[in-house]
């Protein structure tokens, strides 16, 4: 096997003293990163782009691709502990995980994640030693009409979240929209929905609605609730890890199709964002406790991080081989391979291979390395939650307010934020869900673009959506999710009316479907 | 040295309220001496998102005067790309007389307040320097038979009506006013402009035969034509490119041969400027002028210019003001005459 040689050769260059400084380093600082929500991967990255011109360029990526790592771990931490997500792709983690949290069981969900994550991730990066080559072709087939169906997937894979009204499900998807589609729209140039406004411009970031609803609106209901935050039972137990982890032996179904779903998503590339929420989606719809997911179900940790990791690792991919970017990060990396004198695209792999295979072997050091710190950390961020309320609640508050400040370092962010705390805690009151919300202007104006490019080019015909066999099969896989709800209560109810059982058992057969 | 970006992301919170002292020094140095030199440091607005080409080119020029110790105070870049641009113009046009905000520029200078009618204009800021003109290559994958792009344009007019897909980065914006103007010479037929976010996508896309033809630049295609999955048809500059060294196994920028040439007589190029906020003084500029010239003179930047094939221009003073001016009359004619302005304007 050639590339087992290359990878020898790759960790040789990996394992030098400074390489690996650098590497902890910036799993570090990534971590950190990935804690503070706003600050985010990509801006870390940028942030720290010039200060690598003068190292070399395969020193360079190793400690900000490590950044990446860490940011992508440092994430989990405060979505799990706080309900406020610090990346995009952290948002389905607070689902399971902050309730996980609620319930004193913070240690087994951050130890959930940081293992998804890991696997993920290492599942990816062994795609990309022996396939990578080949795989890069695929993501070339991707044109419009084949991303758009990839998000009419991961929405139809999400219908049917919520345990209450479908109807409230429809509004709050239907008003995520509407926020999407504010600001420049970028298929005709032209402003919409700003009013005249200078600051709507830019549009609704998805950052800040999140840090709003999620963040301050959980402060919100806690002040409600007696200023008592829930978490004071956590327990600090030093074998946590190793019992999480022979739990999560039961789930390697749901890793194995996250990690299929995140490579995937990664490569195409469709991003770790959506990723995360299908694999959500897809394995409450699968699991046999689907009904327990949104309150504090392991599973529901180990899908979405599986998941983003293996696309956010993933993505790398079709960065370093087609030059296209399948993450906001990986865009901010390509900038730093041009400027270092890399080229990146289809003759990296031929030109610098030194580079390519060190950045290879650093994947496999940086991200056994991010486990092993983050791990450690696991008792240490769990007593977090042990400090009271009234001293944790306002260093939430500035950290929601600096976080809101940096992403386009906008006052007006940080009183948009604390409106959509309001937002957040009424949704809550009336038992409208935000998950929706949150995945439409996450998705949406990218779905409305796509859909719109593919309708240009086939001058507004629909059936560019079952042109040829990738993009029709990924529709009619998003039409099967979209309907089966509907399928399997006509199912139910065929079953009840023919066979008139006793209560208990049609209740059980209504279990089995559901 | 991460110790050292971290201070200067403090440093400008502190900024803030340094700024009177700053001030006051201001006043003080400018009685005594005449160089005026940035006493905090500079906030680098690039009106796009990360990744793209203007980003790339700021934060090199970061990287550059970084290394190379340049200027006392760090330079600090910001992307403000909301609106195709307009949230980093108001930014500057809002910090007038504060000399520590420059902005690199690229067309959506001229193009944005056309198309949005947000109210911004280059003469709100206060021009420095132009550092290049970024070309644009028509593009096709290489595999389909058109050698030359009177063959593509040729093919084109044969075609039916918006057949041909030409894919582009944004809305009413260089790309789409390119194939404006070159759906002159296919007349009556069109081409079907696809906009995408990025031109890194726009090259893939093109691999992918998403698209029929595309007018990226040069860095955005380059490594897709290494590798023999596209070839360049025509460059819209006046003149061939004057990079001589061999990019593919037998070919060279300077071995494109220009749109007129090829018998498609149509230009474009694209500003890479700095400009700074309005109502500063001619010392303010006088720095930057100079810093730039610096920037000029190293080797990375003549291997930067070299690898994106870049016009190297450099303009400053009135001669830049100038220019600014006919290229701003310039897009504002070709998208009025595309149908491309936004009510009002």
């Amino acid at each position: 096997m050639e590339e087992i040689g290359s990878l020898i050769g790759g960790f040789k260059v990996a394992l030098s003293w400074y390489n690996l400084a650098l590497m902890m380093v910036g799993i570090l600082l990534g971590v950190i990163i990935g804690v503070l929500p706003g600050l985010g991967g990509a801006n870390g990255v940028a942030i720290l782009l010039p200060l690598t011109f003068t190292m070399p360029p395969t020193s360079a990526i190793i400690m900000l691709s490590c950044i990446y790592w860490g940011a992508l771990f440092g994430g989990a931490i405060t979505s799990i502990l706080f309900n406020i997500p610090g990346e995009p792709w952290s948002v389905a983690t607070t689902f399971d995980g902050h309730p996980m949290a609620q319930k004193g069981r913070a240690d087994e969900a951050l130890t959930a994640a940081f293992t998804s994550s890991f696997v993920g991730a290492l599942v990816a990066v062994i795609l990309i030693t022996f396939l990578a080559p080949l795989i890069a072709k695929f993501a070339l087939q991707f044109g419009p009409a084949e991303f758009f169906s990839v998000f009419f997937l991961t929405f139809a894979s999400f219908v049917g979240m919520g345990r209450g009204s479908p109807f409230k499900v429809l509004a709050s998807m239907c008003l995520g929209f509407a926020l999407a589609s504010v600001g420049l729209d970028k298929m005709t140039g032209t402003l919409r929905m700003t009013f005249g406004y200078d600051q709507l411009l830019v549009g609704f970031d998805f950052l800040i609605a999140v840090i709003g609803l999620f963040g301050i609106g959980e402060i919100l209901a806690s002040m409600e609730s007696g200023l008592k935050f829930s978490g004071n039972s956590a327990k600090i137990r030093l074998n946590a890890v190793l019992q999480t982890w022979k739990q999560l032996l039961n789930y390697w179904v749901t890793s194995i199709r996250s990690c299929i779903i995140g490579c995937w998503m990664g490569i195409t590339p469709g991003g770790a964002t959506p990723a995360s929420f299908m694999s959500y989606g897809l394995a409450k719809r699968f699991s046999r406790r689907g009904d327990n997911f949104g309150k504090g179900e392991i599973e529901g940790v180990v899908a979405p991080e599986t998941a983003a990791h293996a696309a956010g690792t993933s993505a790398l991919l079709p960065m370093l081989t087609l030059g296209i970017p399948g993450s906001p990060t990986a865009a901010v990396l390509l900038g730093g391979l041009m400027i270092w004198g890399l080229q990146p695209g289809p003759m990296l792999f031929v030109e610098q291979k030194d580079f390519v295979w060190g950045l290879i072997a650093s994947m496999y050091l940086g991200n056994i390395a991010g486990l092993f710190v983050v791990l450690t950390c696991v008792p240490l961020f769990a007593a977090i939650l042990r400090v009271p309320f009234s001293i944790i609640a306002p260093i939430i508050l500035v950290i929601c307010a600096v976080g809101a400040y940096t992403v386009h370092n906008s006052m007006f962010d940080v009183w948009m934020m604390l409106g959509f705390g309001v937002i957040g805690y009424v949704f809550q009151k009336l038992g409208y869900p935000l998950p929706p919300l949150v995945l439409a202007i996450v998705l949406g104006d990218k779905a409305e673009e796509a859909f719109r490019q593919a309708m240009l080019g086939s001058q507004g015909s629909l059936a560019i959506f079952w042109s040829n066999w990738l993009v029709g099969s990924i529709m009619t896989l998003g039409v099967i999710l979209l309907l089966w709800p509907l399928f399997t209560w006509a199912l139910d109810k065929r079953a009840a009316r023919r066979t008139p059982v006793p209560a208990s058992a049609g209740a059980a057969a209504v279990d089995r479907n559901s | 040295m991460q110790g050292k970006s971290l201070t200067a992301r403090v440093g400008r919170g502190i900024a803030g309220a340094a700024a009177l002292a700053a001030a006051t020094a201001l006043v003080a140095t400018a009685a005594g001496a005449q160089a005026w030199e940035p006493t905090k440091p500079v906030q680098f607005v690039i009106p796009a998102g990360t990744g793209g080409g203007a980003d790339q080119m700021a934060r090199f020029i970061q990287g550059v005067v970084a290394k190379n110790n340049l200027m006392k105070q760090p330079i600090i870049t910001l992307n403000k790309g909301g609106g195709a641009g307009a949230e980093g113009f108001l930014e500057v046009k809002k910090s007038a007389g504060d000399p520590h905000v420059i902005i690199i520029t690229l067309s959506n200078l001229f193009t944005t307040p056309y198309a949005t009618g947000v109210p911004i204009s280059w003469k709100d800021l206060t021009p420095v320097a132009m550092l290049a003109l970024d070309q644009f290559v028509l593009w096709v994958p290489a595999d389909t038979p058109y050698r030359t792009a009177k063959d593509y344009i040729d093919a084109v007019k044969a075609g039916d009506d918006k057949t041909f897909k030409m894919g582009g980065t944004g809305s009413k914006q260089e790309d789409q006013i390119i194939t404006a103007a070159l759906e002159k010479l296919t007349a009556p037929k069109k081409f079907t402009y696809v906009p995408y976010g990025g031109g890194g996508t726009v090259a893939t896309q093109l691999v992918g035969k998403h698209v029929n033809s595309s007018v990226n630049n040069p860095i955005e295609a380059v490594s897709q034509w290494k590798a023999g999955a596209l070839r360049p048809l025509c460059l819209f500059d006046a003149k061939r490119s004057v990079y001589t060294s061999k990019v593919t196994a037998d070919m060279a920028w300077s071995d494109i041969p220009t749109c007129k040439e090829g018998g498609v007589d149509t230009e474009y190029q694209m500003l890479r400027g700095i400009f700074m906020a309005p109502g500063v003084r001619p010392e303010h500029v006088a720095f930057y002028v100079d810093l730039f010239k610096k920037v000029m003179a190293t080797d990375d930047w003549k291997k930067f210019m070299e690898d994106g094939a870049f016009n190297q221009t450099f303009m400053s003073g009135d001669e830049y003001k100038t220019w600014v001016a006919a290229a701003d009359k310039h897009h504002y004619d070709l998208m009025k005459e595309a149908g491309f302005l936004a009510a009002g304007k």
